[in-house]
């Protein structure tokens, strides 16, 4: 059995605790001066990964631990987290602010660096929480022809198989695999840690390599076109009533009574 | 992060039934569930050993009911109600029967250490009626309590004896907003939270915050001018004030809503309401000077290995971030190991440290703000001022650490009951009381981890920023004993050192008897005086304050 090489790929969009709003055009979510994390559930990925290695899950341990994201320069501040968490380097693929990648051209990405860092596990969030596609976890696992296992609540290693739990309608499913293959993390995973100041120190002088698609041999294909966004319709307020009789009247108009 | 006021009277009643339990998901949880649309398990609350305080008649039996205050009577129940209109503006227990579950809430305070004898709770919708009200109390000799979110600490906003409330829910009114110059004009009830959300909508910020946000009234909070959590930054509701209508208990209104920041025409007089506690004049409405809302904020959470670290920290905080600190809290281990083990969470930092603070920048530059707080950040690590430290990555992480510190007040209350006092006190001693106290405390074998003993702990955290110390003892019930060791040692202690003995919570009963220990005679005398001019029957507010 050979040791971990883990590839965890990880996104960075507007934070989950800020309401996004649709710009003016309805092209597109508006991003500027809008506070940017990491997607929380790659968050989970990168603490699943630094814990199969500092409680020894695996008894060949873990040899690395490699975080990428495509996307703008500001990529790299939560390429810092990740490694601030634990990961040992990071790979940023540099794509131009607003050239979005659809989850095709993410996988073929993520295959050619599998190739290129010699993975056998890769770890990534069930989705992304912008657009949400949850696509390129399973299309990954088809282009490398690896097993996967999806919405990962817990993770144990028996010998060379990974057992993999995950939730689904009803209760828990139990999914076993070998070597290598590709596991996509859900809420309950872990709880992230957050980033101590002397890891985030630690992390400035850890490796960072930049590259473009085309080094990798990959194009950013488009097949698809946004047409149009827009904003869920507004929630219709509730009324408040001043007593019993007026929730009585109330409740007799709308017809309920 | 609301959630403490808003749970309080749940939690009261609750216990009272016997029934309990109030689930709280986290922070986090909630707003997975948001954007995600996983339901996630509730964190339960525990049962929490909650009951109703004494009365403070029984607790206090040397203050007596002012035999010049008239009984309710069913002709001034009629009064009322004919005034107000509607059956909800009035709760009426003088001439009906009213369920204790639905007086308590005004009754009594969340900290169970207060309660009333209330029978009547009056809930004006305008500052006339309010006028009308205190016109009738005062010709009729009936004694009055103003009252917002009743979040106060010191038993300044329940009744005494059968005082009757005066509740400003129903005043909830944004009168106006001034997108160019940041002015706020509001009615005196409209809940703190309320207002903060509102001005966020428009890229302001109301220069108060405070745990009990979701609950305060902001007619309550000028009324005891609250200091807070960015009293640092925007400097203390003295200055952000800019005008108040108040009324005066002969229904006078003092229209003074003004809207300028600089009025040097006669004496300041609304300054005089202004942590005047409703005891010369109920608030009806005010004009704040909001200041423009910060895009970046950063908050991080440092361990320090005693006090005196904290303070170099601080005093590199100040010259290092300059004019982006918003916030600098002071927490020790103590309090820290109640919150964690009240949530059953873990703290964010690995280890146990004495002490720990939390840093807020808030700027309008992201990039500029995280590159003085990382060079920062590494100059206290490198320079061993700090042992550990968290920053805060994303806005849910940023919320929990700020929950670490708003949490305690609320978790302290836990097991009974909390002996709190709000203290100003120079720097260089500021953390000496707790050790003292403490010390004291455990001579005199009141502490412990079992039912027989009172106290759970002594904690100390507070507004490091601003001098001022939460000093804390969580009980499981309040005890003559743990007073006796109390007091006066603690303000005696503070007029030793020059500090205050009420910082930010105000005089109300708890401290009216203490005044003396940071005012001189001269000052109260002239305190006194200001009370008898404006409210000659004396029945603003009785038996509290001056």
């Amino acid at each position: 059995m050979s040791a971990l090489r883990i590839l965890v790929p990880v996104k960075r969009v507007i934070d989950y605790a800020v309401k996004p709003r649709v710009n003016k055009a309805q092209t597109a979510v508006e991003t500027a001066g809008v506070k940017h994390s990491m997607n929380p559930f790659d968050e989970l990925s990168v603490e699943e990964s630094v814990r199969i290695r500092e409680k020894k899950r695996y008894p060949p341990g873990v040899e690395d631990i490699c975080v990428v994201s495509a996307g703008p320069t500001k990529s790299q501040d939560i390429l810092r987290t990740a490694m601030a968490m634990g990961a040992d380097r990071a790979v940023h693929v540099e794509a131009k602010e607003g050239d979005e990648m659809e989850p095709l051209a993410v996988a073929k990405m993520l295959r050619a660096l599998v190739d290129k860092e010699k993975s056998n596990l890769v770890i990534l969030g069930k989705q992304s929480i912008d657009d949400d596609a949850a696509q390129t976890g399973p299309m990954l696992a088809g282009l490398l022809g690896w097993p996967q296992a999806t919405q990962a609540s817990e993770v144990k290693f028996e010998g060379d198989s990974i057992f993999v739990t995950k939730e689904v309608d009803g209760g828990v499913e139990t999914v076993k695999a070998k070597l290598p293959m590709v596991i996509t993390t859900d809420l309950r995973l872990n709880e992230p840690r957050y980033a101590s100041l002397p890891n985030i120190m630690k992390a400035k002088k850890k490796p960072l390599v930049k590259m473009s698609l085309s080094d990798l041999g990959v194009a950013n294909e488009r097949r698809l076109k946004v047409v149009k966004v827009t904003e869920p319709a507004p929630r219709q307020g509730g009324g408040k009533v001043e007593d019993v009789d007026g929730m009585v009247s109330k409740l007799k108009e709308l017809g309920a009574l | 992060m609301a959630c403490r006021p808003r749970l309080a009277p749940v939690l009261r009643r609750a216990g009272a039934s016997g029934l309990a339990r109030a689930a709280r998901p986290t922070a986090g949880a909630s707003l997975n569930a948001l954007r995600c649309m996983t339901t996630t398990p509730a964190r339960q609350f525990r049962a929490s050993g909650a009951r109703h305080a004494k009365f403070t008649s029984d607790a206090y039996p040397d203050i007596k009911r002012d035999a010049r205050f008239s009984e309710l009577t069913a002709d001034h129940v009629a009064f009322f109600r004919e005034l107000l209109g509607k059956e909800t503006a009035l709760i009426d227990g003088v001439t009906g029967e009213v369920a204790t579950d639905d007086m308590e809430p005004y009754n009594g305070d969340w900290i169970r250490k207060y309660r009333g004898h209330c029978k009547l709770v009056l809930k004006p919708g305008s500052t006339e009626e309010v006028s009308k009200i205190l016109k009738y109390c005062n010709d009729n000799m009936l004694a009055v309590v103003p009252q917002g979110g009743n979040t106060g600490l010191v038993g300044g906003s329940v009744p005494v004896f059968d005082e009757i409330v005066l509740n400003t829910t129903r005043m909830n009114q944004i009168r106006s907003f001034d997108d160019v110059s940041g002015i706020l004009v509001a009615d005196a009830g409209v809940v703190l939270e309320v207002a903060d959300q509102y001005l966020a909508e428009k890229g302001y910020i109301f220069p108060l915050d405070l745990g009990a946000k979701g609950s305060c009234h902001i007619g309550g909070n000028v009324a005891t001018n609250a200091g807070g959590l960015r009293l640092l930054r925007y400097g203390s509701l003295h200055g952000t004030v800019l005008g108040i209508e108040a009324v005066l208990p002969d229904g006078t209104i003092v229209d003074d809503l003004g809207k300028l920041r600089k009025n040097n025409t006669g004496y300041d007089l609304k300054q005089l309401f202004i942590g005047g506690e409703g005891t010369i004049g109920m608030i009806t409405a005010v004009s704040i000077q909001c200041p423009q809302r910060s895009h970046a904020v950063n908050v991080a959470f440092l361990a320090g290995e005693s006090y005196e670290k904290i303070q170099q920290v601080f005093r590199e905080a100040k010259s290092q971030l300059g004019e982006i600190l918003s916030a600098f809290e002071l927490m020790d281990l103590k309090s820290q190991q109640l919150v964690q083990k009240v949530r059953n969470t873990n703290s964010p930092l690995e280890g146990e440290h004495p002490f720990y603070c939390l840093i807020e920048t808030s700027g309008s530059n992201a990039e500029h703000d995280s590159e003085k707080l990382e060079k920062f950040l590494e100059d206290v690590m490198t320079k061993e001022i700090i042992t550990d430290g968290v920053l805060a990555q994303d806005e849910t992480q940023l919320r929990s650490l700020w929950s670490q510190r708003e949490g305690i007040p609320e978790c302290l209350g836990h097991w009974g009951g909390v002996y709190k006092y709000d203290l100003s006190i120079p720097l260089e001693d500021l953390y000496k009381l707790v050790e003292d106290v403490r010390e004291k405390i455990g001579a005199a074998g009141l502490i412990g981890d079992s039912d027989e003993f009172p106290v759970v702990d002594v904690v100390g955290y507070g507004h490091m920023g601003d001098s001022n110390l939460h000093l804390n003892v969580a009980v499981r019930r309040y005890d003559k004993r743990v007073e006796q060791v109390l007091e006066p040692f603690v303000y005696e202690w503070i007029a030793k050192v020059n500090g205050s003995i009420s910082a930010e919570h105000g005089l109300g009963l708890a401290k009216k008897n203490y005044i003396g220990y940071s005012r001189s005679e001269t000052m109260v005398k002239l305190m006194k005086q200001i009370k008898n001019l404006y409210d000659p029957n004396g029945i603003m507010n009785p038996y509290k304050y001056v």
